[in-house]
């Protein structure tokens, strides 16, 4: 992915619903879009959050799932090809001397475009961090919130803490290059595929590998190196696990991330913006949805979907300076629905 | 209106008015009561609401059901008593209902 540059109309940072309707109204405008986001899965929080939980203010919709609301979306977006760059932070937004911008994302991809639409609601999805004191000193040595190379762990002691599919997922994973399997939750059930809670059963049965019912409440080691875990039984009895390694998997938490050092505004984490194009304090960088604020702003999708509108029309000054925008509707306008592939 | 109390990790002690029918998350929020960050705004969805029912009122909140049992999973330091507030609904009956904020929410 390196070394190509992606040139573009427009990059939109977060692909939850907001930016996925940016897609549409950008492309009624004749802006091509690419999407960036953190997750594996476009849909942003509706996706991550609440996939099976009802939303009852979508206009139209009395009753509709975070799923469906992105299914939904996805499907109107399609007429405009929106090109997906998903799990990847954007971690630098540059200028380019010219009027546009550059990006690069975490694993190196570039982008030049003529503007940016920020619609990264409450930031990017990182992994949570347990509170446990001096955790800090251990992370990026024997502390990791995820595998990227499975012969890293080979011959190590790994604790795995956490109920959900992901540590189910690495217990089995890495068990067979690892020296032992700690598995460590807080109770007998797992929010888990039942597949995989039955595999690791198996080998749990089998003395392949240790399912502790437990939390885990203290590190000890030393030099960035863990050597054991403190974990507490549910009578409140904390015994210590040798282990030299950490996989903590409780869930992601948003956080800002890297959009605090692009030299924009910020009030409380959010980004100000202009009511009337969604400007930011940068000419040609648009903030829509849950991460902007303006008075009166109300953290609503439907709020991220109007403004997604009114944000198309200022990013087509810039990307279309000398084309004069006519105000269309797609009911009855032939050109609209030409690009919309409905006639 | 039933009253809330909310005790921080510290003992900071914040006694709130709730209306009945809110969640106990909601007032807290309402009366900005650090310590509950609800980051997905009551969709049981974060786990950031977490809270230890005092004792003597374990029997009238009630028990959480599976999805919030679950949910738990993602929260520290959970206990017995570990409830997401989110789901607690304020009625008459908890009037004087106190709740301790764990040190942390993750």
């Amino acid at each position: 992915m390196t070394g190509d540059v992606i040139k573009t109309d427009a990059v939109i940072i977060g692909a939850g619903p907001v930016g996925l309707f940016a897609v549409f109204e950008l492309g009624l405008l004749d802006i091509k879009t690419h999407l960036i986001d953190i997750l594996d899965k476009p849909g942003g929080q509706c996706a991550e959050l609440y996939p099976e939980k009802p939303i009852y203010d979508i206009p139209a919709f009395p009753i509709i799932t975070g799923q469906g609301l992105t299914d939904g979306l996805m499907e109107q977006i399609k007429p405009f090809d929106p090109v997906f760059h998903l799990q990847q932070r954007v971690d630098e937004l540059k200028s380019d001397g010219d009027g546009g911008f550059h990006l690069t994302t975490d694993i190196g991809t570039q982008f030049e475009t003529k503007v940016v639409i920020i619609a990264a609601g409450g930031g990017s999805f990182t992994p949570k961090r347990p509170p446990l004191g001096g955790i800090e000193d251990f992370e990026g040595t024997s502390v990791f919130y995820s595998v990227r190379r499975i012969d890293d762990f080979t011959d190590k002691t790994i604790l795995i803490a956490g109920g959900g599919d992901s540590a189910l997922d690495w217990a089995l994973n890495l068990h067979p290059v690892a020296k032992r399997i700690i598995l460590v939750h807080r109770r007998e059930e797992f929010r888990a595929a039942p597949d995989s809670v039955n595999k690791m059963r198996a080998l749990a049965d089998a003395g392949e590998l240790d399912f502790v019912i437990g939390q885990v409440m203290e590190l000890h080691g030393k030099n960035g190196q863990l050597e054991s875990a403190g974990i507490r039984a549910k009578d409140g009895e904390i015994t210590r696990l040798e282990c030299d390694t950490l996989l903590p998997f409780f869930g992601l938490t948003m956080k800002l991330g890297p959009v605090a050092d692009w030299g924009l505004n910020l009030e409380e984490n959010h980004i100000p913006v202009d009511t009337e194009k969604f400007e930011t304090s940068i000419s040609g960088i648009f903030a829509i949805g849950d991460i902007n604020t303006y008075p009166g702003k109300l953290k609503l999708i439907l709020s991220g979907f109007h403004e997604a509108a009114l944000m198309a029309r200022g990013a087509h000054q810039i990307v279309h300076p000398d084309s004069k925008l006519v105000f269309q509707y797609t009911t009855s306008s032939s050109s609209l629905q030409k690009k919309l592939g409905v006639k | 209106m039933p009253k809330i109390t909310y005790i921080e990790h510290d003992g900071t002690k914040h006694e709130v008015d709730a209306e009945a029918g809110m969640t106990v998350m909601e007032a807290a929020v309402k009366n900005s009561v650090p310590g509950i960050e609800a980051e997905c705004g009551g969709a049981c969805a974060c786990a950031t609401c977490h809270v230890y029912v005092e004792e003597a009122w374990r029997k009238a909140t009630g028990q959480p059901e599976e999805m919030e049992e679950d949910m738990l999973d993602f929260a520290f330091d959970v206990r017995d008593s570990s409830r997401l507030s989110c789901q607690i609904k304020v009625s008459d009956e908890l009037d004087g209902l106190v709740v301790n904020v764990p040190e942390k929410q993750f």
